[in-house]
């Protein structure tokens, strides 16, 4: 899987989600760009990531990820050992 | 909704939740407003957002409470402002292994243990009697998952000081509490997280990363499985199963295979399997689920393959068999008005997906199973919660016995020329006194699951019922009623407000199993005696218009009311003069509580 391809899936994850057709979201994507993200929907935005990509992020990745761009290096680094 | 029908998909639940909750709200149908607190012990955001789908998609729009995280015993016991003035319905307390305050230590001697246990309890015990004081209403409380982890190994189970043994004792005796109260249902954790597996129910992640003591991807089925019990108190569970024969309730065509060479009895290893499924079903009629027959086949072979003697199930079973070349769905339409319930009331058990859809397309509220494998057919029934049970009264249990007696009178009344030499030949009695004790429940559920017969349609706990029996301001009502072919148990409720001396009829609602019998007229008799001993002089009389009552829109003025007002929303206001009432009951000899 290419970058852009994983990001383009990762784009209709976070549409779903916060239920809104015009996020593109970028390597610097952050929660203060979405409005709807907030904690609580955090979980949810994780949750949903781990099913689309199957994988299993660790508390510590999790608690790190400051944007977009580090939840697509974990996802990638993942699936890639 | 299909997507929020059992067997679900959690992932896409979880990640449409939004999506799914607008497209509900669209959907132009009426439901029940139902104010829930949800008092946590964790977190409850997401299980919040979930059990409103499934509640929306059941006919019922929650209104939520939701405690401030782990705030659920403050709230209860000191009062909140907000939580008062919420005035719930219904109570959800969302605690777990995680509101455990006390374990037993590997030193505890068994008085210890015991002291701890009751402490443990008695903070519940508590709670639930401050909150049934305070706002008299339904509570649901969930019991407590096994542990994460067994310090003891198997003996953890065994020995009074592994926490295994220690929450089995704590479920016990919740449950042994709930048992013996009408007003508090059980949301058994305990057994959905063995069903859906403990490691994955209580994921620590969830715990560290958000305090939700039960996983993310877990909360779809804890909220459907609330969702169940509410729907189930509120009077929106299932009440009959269309089930069709050729591989669902045995195994080949018995058209083509010959009535000797079906799939069924103790010989063959899927013969088993069917007839387990015969019993299942043979279990859900004892609990009062009404059995019908929707198959395409000659109704001679139909008949000859429920009449081996390895069938579990007989043709006396059913209330109705169709078994023809019709389309199934017509005939669910027809099994449903002579039984005189809702298509919505039905489930519609099929093996073959093409005759699923078709029912799915052409009767809609049907629930449509999905029935692939003969060896899960049980757990496919099973754990779609149709028939989710909350109370076992005996008028449910009593439920076969008095359609089919509904069957008969039908028989019975076209055989007479004149409908009024019809009804004197039924012999009907009827109780008709103010609410007793005995019948409360009964009452109170009948206000919940009457919806075409019922004038106001107001809804009433059992709490509200008890008070308003009490209160000297209250007229209040039930009718029982008798006849040769059985006993319909409660079956009509009335009470009114009497204001100076003006009484204002604020429900008014009867079962359909007993229309056109006249009750209505002896009720009326009834409360005009009532009136005339209290010395009231008007009855006014209230119709509120809903999507399934309009077959009483002219009642009042059938009873000889006066209409006084009316609305643009089609509510109306009746009066009459009790001094100038005649009594109209001719059929029905009337006895009060003796």
């Amino acid at each position: 899987m290419t970058k852009e391809e994983l990001y383009e899936r990762l784009n209709e994850v976070f549409r779903d989600v916060f239920d809104d057709e015009d996020i593109v979201v970028t390597a610097t994507t952050t929660s203060d760009d979405i409005e709807d993200w907030d904690s609580l929907e955090h979980i949810n935005l994780v949750n949903a990531v781990e099913k689309e990509f199957g994988v299993k992020f660790t508390m510590a990745q999790v608690t790190g990820m400051k944007d977009v761009g580090e939840m697509v290096d974990i996802i990638l680094a993942t699936k890639n050992q | 909704m299909k997507e929020l029908e059992y067997p679900f998909d959690s992932e896409y639940i979880l990640k449409k939740a939004k999506s799914l909750k607008r497209t509900l709200l669209s959907d132009g149908s009426t439901r029940i407003v139902k104010r829930i607190a949800v008092l946590g012990g964790s977190t409850t955001h997401d299980i919040i957002k979930i059990l409103e789908l499934f509640l929306l998609n059941y006919g019922i729009e929650p209104v939520f409470y939701e405690s401030e995280y782990n705030m659920y015993w403050q709230d209860a016991m000191f009062g909140n402002e907000e939580l008062d003035s919420f005035s719930p319905d219904m109570i959800y307390i969302h605690t777990t292994g995680r509101n455990i305050s006390e374990f037993p230590d590997i030193t505890d001697s068994k008085e210890v243990i015991d002291a701890k246990i009751e402490s443990v309890f008695s903070h519940f015990t508590e709670m639930w009697e401050k909150l049934q004081e305070k706002f008299g209403c339904a509570l649901i409380q969930n019991n407590f998952e096994l542990p994460d982890h067994r310090l003891l190994g198997n003996m953890d189970g065994s020995d009074m000081h592994g926490r295994v043994c220690y929450i089995n004792e704590l479920n016990r005796k919740i449950a042994g509490y709930i048992s013996e109260r009408d007003n508090m249902y059980l949301c058994d954790i305990s057994y959905l997280s063995a069903v859906y597996g403990l490691d994955k129910w209580s994921d620590p992640f969830y715990w560290h990363m958000y305090k939700y003591a039960v996983s993310m991807p877990a909360i779809p089925t804890l909220a459907f499985n609330i969702a169940n019990i509410i729907k189930s108190v509120y009077g929106k569970n299932k009440k009959a199963l269309a089930l069709d024969l050729d591989n669902t309730l045995w195994g080949g065509i018995i058209g083509d295979d010959g009535v000797d060479n079906i799939v069924i009895g103790q010989e063959t290893s899927m013969g088993q399997v069917y007839s387990e499924f015969q019993t299942y079903i043979k279990s859900l009629k004892s609990l009062g689920v009404l059995l019908t027959v929707d198959s395409k086949n000659e109704e001679e072979n139909a008949l000859a393959g429920l009449n081996r003697p390895d069938s579990v199930l007989k043709p006396d079973d059913f209330l109705a068999i169709k078994a023809n070349w019709e389309p199934k769905s017509r005939n669910l339409t027809e099994m449903a008005e002579f039984i005189n319930i809702g298509e919505d009331s039905f489930v519609f058990v099929d093996d073959n997906p093409a005759e699923r859809e078709i029912i799915r397309q052409s009767n809609p509220g049907v629930a449509i199973p999905v029935m692939d494998k003969p060896e899960e057919y049980i757990r496919a029934l099973d754990r779609g919660g149709y028939f989710e049970v909350t109370g076992l009264s005996a008028d449910d249990m009593k439920r076969n016995e008095m359609y089919i007696a509904n069957a008969v009178r039908k028989k019975a009344q076209s055989s007479f020329a004149d409908y009024g030499e019809y009804l004197k030949s039924l012999e009907m009695e009827a109780e008709i006194a103010p609410f007793a004790d005995l019948y409360m429940a009964r009452i109170a559920q009948l206000t919940n699951k009457s919806n075409q017969f019922n004038l106001t349609t107001r809804r009433f706990s059992q709490n509200e019922i008890e008070a308003m029996a009490e209160d000297p301001a209250y007229i209040t009502l039930y009718g029982k009623l008798t006849d040769k072919f059985g006993d319909n148990g409660v079956v009509t409720v009335v009470a009114g407000r009497t204001e100076g001396d003006i009484l204002h009829i604020e429900l008014w609602l009867m079962s359909c199993r007993v229309l056109k019998r006249d009750m209505e007229k002896a009720m009326m008799d009834s409360l005009m005696d009532a009136c005339r001993d209290r010395n009231i002089r008007e009855v006014k009389g209230y119709y509120y218009p809903t999507a399934k009552n309009g077959m009483v829109k002219d009642f009042y003025a059938v009873q000889g009311y006066e209409l006084i007002s009316s609305d643009e929303e089609g509510n109306t206001v009746w009066s009459r003069d009790v001094a100038s009432y005649n009594r109209q009951n001719e059929y029905i000899r009337v006895v009060g509580n003796e």
